[in-house]
């Protein structure tokens, strides 16, 4: 007769349970708890009842395009911002009703400069350190620490006016890490980099994670860094339209991706349905067939349509087809939508 | 209250390093004042007749009451009003470049913010009218004694802080640099001009004297006068009111711009 096995240390009650018995120690410490965040912007509605969980430990990217309310949300986060109503929680603060609480928290790089160019690094430093309650030999310790750690140590006397925007960006970073907090929040933050500088900056914030397990909600419009993150919120109109792990998330579409451009592309997409059965429809004025195995019957198309196709591409499922899937546009109607693959 | 200090400290020093880094402000602070006062002092004196002077039908100049010495007390009192223009607009600036908004999520009470701001502003005043006060004897004006040295420097401590909290109110709710010259040109230039700096209550027009008798400047003047040039400081107000009204606009301009300050923002 099979023993009973031991009970595990610290059972998780069933969702339907968790009313009746005490809360049970959570697997997954929650770092930020938004609920129904509203907020406009006189007739512009910025935030239309945002809900999202940040999990500690993981760096969620906010990916949306411009006016998709991120940097509303970020800004809230931040402190920064009042919402007209909903509630967050930051490590169980409300950060809301109590600010000044969860501002011990955070470490906060705005997308634009929060440094004071008249100063030089480590006087930026210091001055962070000392609002944070730091100070003595310990914020000198810390400040050395940070410089040495993020490669400004021969610059550290000079003024931040005298800086490349690189070199700077990189003092924001250590200026927002100098107080160890326990979530990193982070602006656009490699907008107005050079492609160098910003793999240097994502190397740099890959190595301070894997170093303190901080966490990190970082916002961005650019796909290809979105992918760096844990898991990904896509933002549109002020709502959350999508949150997953990239690959996830890329994996819901299935398959493969054919965009046509054609003269009439309505037509060609009732034509396409009709004739080979698959769902065609027609995006930002290119149809958009979405399936298994796309290879197969990109031949058949370009066959049965000679004359109505443009051009064709084929590709496997990005975050702007996710994003497309969605909310029915591309992400940007700009170079921000294109297609991964596309030449193949 | 560690952490209250540690921020009015770091916020006072930035604003002692960023002005001596800035050498055009000390300039600009200080040239226009001293310039007004050898133009105007210089032209008007001529045609001035001092409060005293005037009621005895005396031709100037009595001792110690020659408009250059009349018009110092006012310069002093202009030197602090720009310093504290000058310094506190910084705050418009400050959020423009982003560096205001940095510190407005850090772990921070804002009144500790605004009187690390304003503490800034008020050392740099004393300083700038410290040096103008060197020309002291060039005006013909005693040398004060040490109690009347110790006097002075409360006095001037409390005008400059009660005029750097006031801008500071001002910019914490401007979000333009072009706004703070509108108010200033339409407000703070009329309060320094009708607060017996320039011409005595005496002598103005019914109407302008009462207006100027209703402008709490008016007892900072008083009080300055008393300490730095007593010879200039008969029928004004006594030592006593002038003093307590400068304490108390002093106390209320800080907490109107702390409260400013504590808004949240919602757009």
């Amino acid at each position: 007769m099979p023993r009973p096995q031991a009970l595990p240390a610290r059972p998780v009650a069933p969702a339907s349970f968790a009313a009746l018995s005490p809360p049970p120690a959570p697997v997954l410490e929650t770092a930020v708890h938004i609920e129904a965040l509203r907020h406009r912007f006189g007739e512009r509605e910025a935030l239309a009842g945002l809900s999202l969980d940040v999990t500690a430990g993981e760096l969620l990217v906010l990916l949306g395009p411009n006016g998709s309310g991120k940097t509303t949300l970020f800004r809230i986060l931040s402190t920064a911002l009042l919402p007209a109503s909903g509630s967050v929680r930051i490590f169980g603060e409300d950060a809301l009703r109590h600010p000044a609480r969860a501002r011990r928290a955070l470490g906060v790089v705005f997308q634009a400069p929060s440094l004071d160019r008249k100063l030089t690094a480590v006087e930026n430093l210091r001055h962070q350190g000392r609002l944070y309650g730091l100070a003595g030999r310990e914020l000198e310790a810390r400040i050395a620490a940070a410089l040495e750690r993020l490669g400004l140590a021969e610059r550290a006397a000079e003024r931040i006016e005298h800086l490349s925007g690189g070199l700077a960006r990189r003092v924001e970073l250590a200026k927002g890490l100098l107080h160890r907090p326990r979530l990193l929040l982070l602006d656009e933050p490699t907008t107005g980099l050079d492609p160098t500088a910003r793999r240097e900056f994502w190397d740099l914030l890959d190595s301070v994670r894997a170093e303190s397990r901080t966490t990190v909600v970082l916002t961005t419009h650019l796909m290809d860094e979105a992918e760096r993150g844990d898991r990904i919120a896509v933002l549109d109109a002020g709502r959350l339209v999508a949150l997953g792990a990239p690959a996830a998330l890329k994996a819901e579409i299935g398959g493969d991706v054919i965009s046509v451009h054609a003269e009439d592309p309505e037509r060609l997409a009732a034509a396409v349905t009709a004739r080979f059965g698959h769902a065609a429809r027609v995006v930002d004025g290119a149809v958009r067939i979405e399936l298994v195995a796309g290879h197969e019957l990109v031949p058949r198309l370009v066959e049965a349509f000679p004359s109505a196709i443009r051009d064709l591409t084929l590709g496997k499922p990005t975050l702007d087809d996710v994003f497309v899937r969605r909310t029915g546009h591309h992400f940007s109607h700009g170079g921000d939508g294109r297609r991964e693959g596309a030449a193949r | 209250m560690r952490g209250f200090l540690l921020a009015v400290a770091t916020l006072w020093q930035r604003e002692i390093v960023r002005f001596y880094r800035q050498p055009s402000r000390v300039v600009g602070a200080l040239a226009p004042p001293v310039l007004f006062w050898l133009l105007i002092g210089t032209g008007l004196g001529a045609s001035f007749h001092a409060p005293g002077a005037a009621a005895a039908g005396a031709p100037l100049p009595a001792p110690g009451s020659s408009y250059l010495a009349y018009f110092f007390p006012g310069v002093v009192i202009l030197i602090l009003l720009f310093t504290a223009i000058f310094s506190e607009i910084s705050i418009i600036e400050d959020r423009a470049e982003g560096f205001l908004q940095g510190v407005l999520v850090a772990p921070v009470p804002r009144g500790a913010i605004v009187l690390g701001k304003v503490l800034g502003g008020t050392t740099l005043a004393l300083l700038q009218s410290a040096l103008f006060l060197l020309l002291a004897p060039a005006a013909g004006l005693p040398i004060p004694a040490p109690g009347a040295l110790a006097e002075l420097g409360l006095v001037l401590f409390l005008l400059a802080f009660a005029l750097t909290a006031l801008a500071a109110a001002i910019a914490w709710s401007l979000r333009s640099t072009q706004g703070f010259h509108a108010i200033m040109n339409l407000f703070l230039i009329p309060l320094w001009l009708l607060a017996g700096t320039l011409f005595p209550v005496a002598g103005a027009p019914a109407w302008l004297a009462g207006v100027m008798r209703v402008n709490p400047l008016t007892y900072g003047v008083a009080a300055l006068r008393r300490s730095l040039a007593p010879a200039t400081a008969a029928g004004l107000p006594g030592p006593g009111l002038s003093l307590g009204v400068t304490l108390a606009c002093a106390a209320l301009a800080f907490a109107a711009a702390a409260a400013v300050a504590s808004r949240r923002p919602t757009r």
